[in-house]
């Protein structure tokens, strides 16, 4: 029998220890939080750290082995770590391989609600100017079919979209036919206040798999004080609108967004039990984007991130509570973070990725048939800002104004992975470009992130989840099923 | 406990088999059974009215089993080739699957019909020497073993629902072998195919390419990752460089879409790290079709090395546990072998298969009392079985 070689012979490995990517935190304690090249955490103690990028370490020394499970180190001539990181960054990065999977239809500017904090600048009147014409429905819906990805999703938009709920009717039964011959598999959504919904919406949402978004702000007076409307009763409105919706189409066809006002900062619980009541299955705490009434009203400016953040910790401390005493509740946007932590997976949610979802991941059709790179750039454009305006569905192919010098320019430019302050943020491979954002505050797509409030809403929310993971085994457990779910 | 099958071993008697100085593999088969369908089919013979069923079915070949009928009473113009097997080999039947060497008057039996474990030793050679091994590799030339199995696949029985190809490492010989693969494939095409191997080969492109052409309908690599370090993992297998080729291999294997089980045996060098090692194949294999989390088997190279590789899995049950629960919670699906109940805890009970092979499955006399005793893996049956202190009889349902 040849003899068994002892422990030391495979320690003492001929080969250099070489460093791989990683970026790194201080963390408060004097210990670093560091996160490899595919956004892996771990944490080390300063001695730990220094002792990593100096390479002085070795195998059977424990941080040579934790070093090296979480892929900062390889050995010289090793190929093994470099294909793991390779095919998960990949995975990573597969959103990129359907692009434009989104596609907004905004077939009216109208609204029958006055919301001081309206992003999009509503109109309250003239039907001719503020609706989109059948025509451009058409041309929008023969670019959205040529966009490679091969299922994608119709969301639209206003305004209030039921208020041209007529010209929705025709491009679902246009898309219903021109998709299959496209091979495209179809998804729609109505994102709708839900105050003109009746039964023969219901049914026609019924009869075509539709699916309806509404707005939900928490009870009736703070709800009601967010979303004015003739009468008052928006509240009820939604409210009877998406019991509604769950008899009809069911209880997983119906969601709702709650809008964070001022007026919603100390009321987190209140909101919660709000859509707990409903039998909604989660909630996303949303901050109030800078953008419409929401700026010209200085709605936007009544909290900054560090109130926000706490009154997302907040809420998410209730849920976790929620969850921990028995009842299944999920905070989304939290989700969409673990998830991008917990897994590889490839999430293309269009503000949380590098390169940009602008154009990549969403296009969006406006009224007026002018094609934008996103929402929040139709948004601006009411404000007489057209950065972010592709071209016209007059005359653009998906291929024009997805390859428009304007668009590459802005998405190249804003690429968290080499942007300042981004490329050694050890929160970037869970975070994303939003170059909308950084025009609309700081006349810049990259914008200098310490003074913005995305950067400062992005690294609050994800120190809290990482906080969470690492300290309390109980909320982790949660968590970790939110973020593989 | 349960006695372990001698599959192996010394025959009594053989005559005719024209060419002794070769194998031969025969299917033993009951002698009433009608006309031998097959030039390998023997009657299988206990008494002397078996003899006679046999030659009136026509075969020409026969096996004794046990002492009842005297060989130098059956006629050679009846039965011209004649084997006897001592009565330990009473086990066989119908069907069963025998390679034997006439002139060294060596068997072995490749297969049993009723078994549901079925498995190949493909090569006694391996490019590994694992602390644990309990097969201990042997440096000898037995490529005439792959000649054998692809003498015997053509007459295992096509309603087997599994069948294993083990060594030694059965893709040194990589040409050889994916012959014996689309042998499966072809005679055998409902049959699942597991081979454990130690993954090397798969770093190299034209194996994984063979592998994936042979387009088996059900075929998994059983490939063992012992730690997410590089240095553990060799040395386990006393080998430089395995950790970073069998990594490769399993990932080039899941870039051809083939099938992949991860198996990691628990010992005092990997069991420790056994939530590290979990941890590391969620986050970076999720896409393996399976893992098992394997007791160790106190047998072979284990018994040598017990120094270094015995401990209680009492010890290390907390963090099996946990390891479990990460690849369970990441959608990995994960199994543990080899492991009676009652060493486990009761999140890892619904992960713990019952057994996987027929040497398992032996109980102790406390095991009677046991209310889990119908879902436990029970113990080795083979090699010298160390217990854990925490064996004891589980005497009420978890509630």
């Amino acid at each position: 029998m040849a003899r068994f070689l002892p422990a030391q012979e495979f320690q003492s490995a001929s080969s250099p220890i070489q460093l791989l990517p990683l970026r790194f935190e201080r963390t408060g304690t004097g210990r670093y939080l560091v996160s490899n090249i595919v956004g892996e955490f771990f944490s080390l103690s300063g001695d730990e750290f220094e002792r990593l990028v100096e390479l002085q370490l070795a195998p059977g020394d424990e941080l040579y082995e934790k070093a090296y499970a979480s892929h900062v180190i390889t050995r010289a001539g090793q190929t093994a770590q470099l294909q793991l990181l390779a095919t998960r960054l990949r995975s990573r990065m597969a959103f990129l391989r359907e692009p434009s999977a989104l596609h907004l239809f905004v077939v009216t500017l109208r609204c029958e609600h006055s919301c001081p904090y309206c992003q999009v600048s509503r109109q309250s009147s003239d039907r001719s100017r503020f609706d989109m014409s059948e025509e451009s429905a058409q041309r929008a819906l023969a670019i959205a079919l040529q966009s490679p990805a091969p299922s994608i999703k119709i969301e639209f938009q206003g305004g209030e979209p039921l208020l041209n709920f007529p010209l929705i009717a025709k491009i679902v039964e246009a898309a219903k036919i021109e998709g299959p011959r496209a091979g495209k598999e179809l998804q729609f959504v109505i994102a709708s206040n839900l105050a003109l919904l009746n039964d023969d919406i219901l049914a026609f949402c019924k009869a075509n798999s539709i699916l309806l978004s509404t707005s939900l702000d928490g009870p009736a007076d703070l709800h009601n004080k967010n979303r004015p409307r003739p009468g008052g009763n928006s509240y009820e409105l939604a409210v009877k609108g998406i019991k509604r919706a769950q008899q009809v189409l069911g209880k997983d066809r119906v969601g709702a967004l709650m809008t964070t006002t001022e007026r919603s900062l100390d009321r987190a619980e209140e909101i919660i039990d709000e859509y707990l009541t409903l039998g909604l299955d989660g909630i996303f705490l949303r901050p109030l984007s800078p953008y419409g009434f929401a700026v010209k009203t200085k709605q936007v400016q009544k909290y900054d991130a560090k109130r926000w953040l706490d009154f997302y910790r907040h809420g998410l401390r209730y849920i976790l509570d929620l969850n921990r005493s028995g009842t299944p509740f999920v905070e989304f946007y939290t989700a969409t973070v673990l998830a991008r932590m917990l897994t590889d997976r490839p999430t293309g949610y269009v503000d949380l990725r590098s390169p940009a979802g602008i154009g990549l991941g969403a296009l969006v059709y406006n009224y007026d048939g002018r094609v934008f790179a996103s929402d929040e750039g139709r948004m601006l454009a009411e404000m007489d800002d057209d950065t972010f305006v592709l071209g016209n569905v007059a005359d653009a192919t998906y291929r024009s104004l997805v390859t428009s010098d304007k668009l590459i320019e802005l998405v190249g430019a804003s690429l968290s992975q080499c942007a300042p302050e981004c490329h050694g943020c050890v929160y970037e491979s869970h975070c994303g470009a939003d170059p909308v954002y950084h025009h609309a505050t700081q006349h810049d797509p990259v914008g200098i992130k310490p003074l913005s409030g995305f950067c400062a809403r992005q690294k609050g929310v994800m120190e809290t989840v990482i906080d969470l993971l690492h300290s309390s085994p109980e909320d982790a457990a949660i968590l970790r099923r939110w973020g593989t779910a | 406990m349960t006695v372990p099958l001698p599959l192996r071993g010394a025959i009594t008697d053989v005559r005719g088999f024209s060419d002794t100085s070769r194998w031969h593999v025969i299917r033993t088969r009951s002698p009433s059974g009608g006309p031998p369908p097959h030039d390998a089919d023997a009657a299988l013979i206990r008494t002397s009215e078996d003899v006679d069923a046999a030659i009136a079915s026509g075969f020409t070949s026969g096996v004794i089993v046990g002492g009842a009928v005297d060989a130098a009473s059956v006629s050679p113009n009846a039965l011209r080739d004649l084997m006897v097997l001592p009565s330990r080999c009473d086990y066989l039947a119908d069907g069963d699957v025998l390679g034997f060497h006439a002139s060294s008057r060596h068997y072995r039996t490749l297969y049993r019909r009723s078994s549901t474990h079925n498995s190949f030793l493909v090569t006694e050679r391996c490019n590994h020497y694992c602390l644990m091994c309990s097969q201990p590799p042997r440096d000898v030339d037995d490529g005439w073993i792959m000649d054998e199995i692809k003498a015997a696949l053509p007459l295992v029985d096509p309603a087997t629902k599994v069948l294993g190809f083990t060594g030694g490492e059965p893709l040194l010989d990589w040409q050889s072998f994916i012959g014996v693969l689309e042998a499966c494939s072809d005679l055998l095409p409902s049959t699942a195919v597991h081979v454990l191997t130690n993954g090397r080969g798969f770093a190299r492109r034209e194996v994984v390419s063979a592998w994936a052409d042979v387009r088996h309908p059900s075929l998994t690599a059983g490939i063992p990752i012992y730690a997410a370090v590089d240095h553990v993992h060799d040395y386990v297998v006393q080998s430089h460089g395995a950790f970073d080729e069998t990594v490769l291999g399993v990932l080039k294997l899941k870039d051809r879409g083939q099938r992949v089980e991860i198996r990691v045996v628990l010992h005092a060098i990997t069991a420790p790290r056994i939530v590290e090692t979990c941890r590391w194949l969620a986050r970076n294999l999720p896409f393996v079709d399976h893992v098992a989390l394997m007791g160790l088997e106190n047998t072979g190279f284990a018994l040598a090395n017990a120094g270094v590789l015995w401990i209680d899995p009492l010890d290390y049950r907390e963090n099996l546990a946990e390891g479990v629960d990460v690849l369970a919670t990441a959608g990995v699906a994960v199994s543990v072998y080899n492991l009676p109940r009652c060493v486990l805890a009761r999140s890892t009970w619904p992960f713990a298969a019952q057994s996987i092979s027929d040497w398992k499955n032996g109980y102790l006399e406390q095991c009677d009392r046991c209310v889990e005793r119908p879902r436990c893996s029970g113990f080795f049956t083979t090699g010298r079985p160390r217990h854990s202190r925490a064996i004891a009889p589980i005497l009420a349902t978890a509630s």
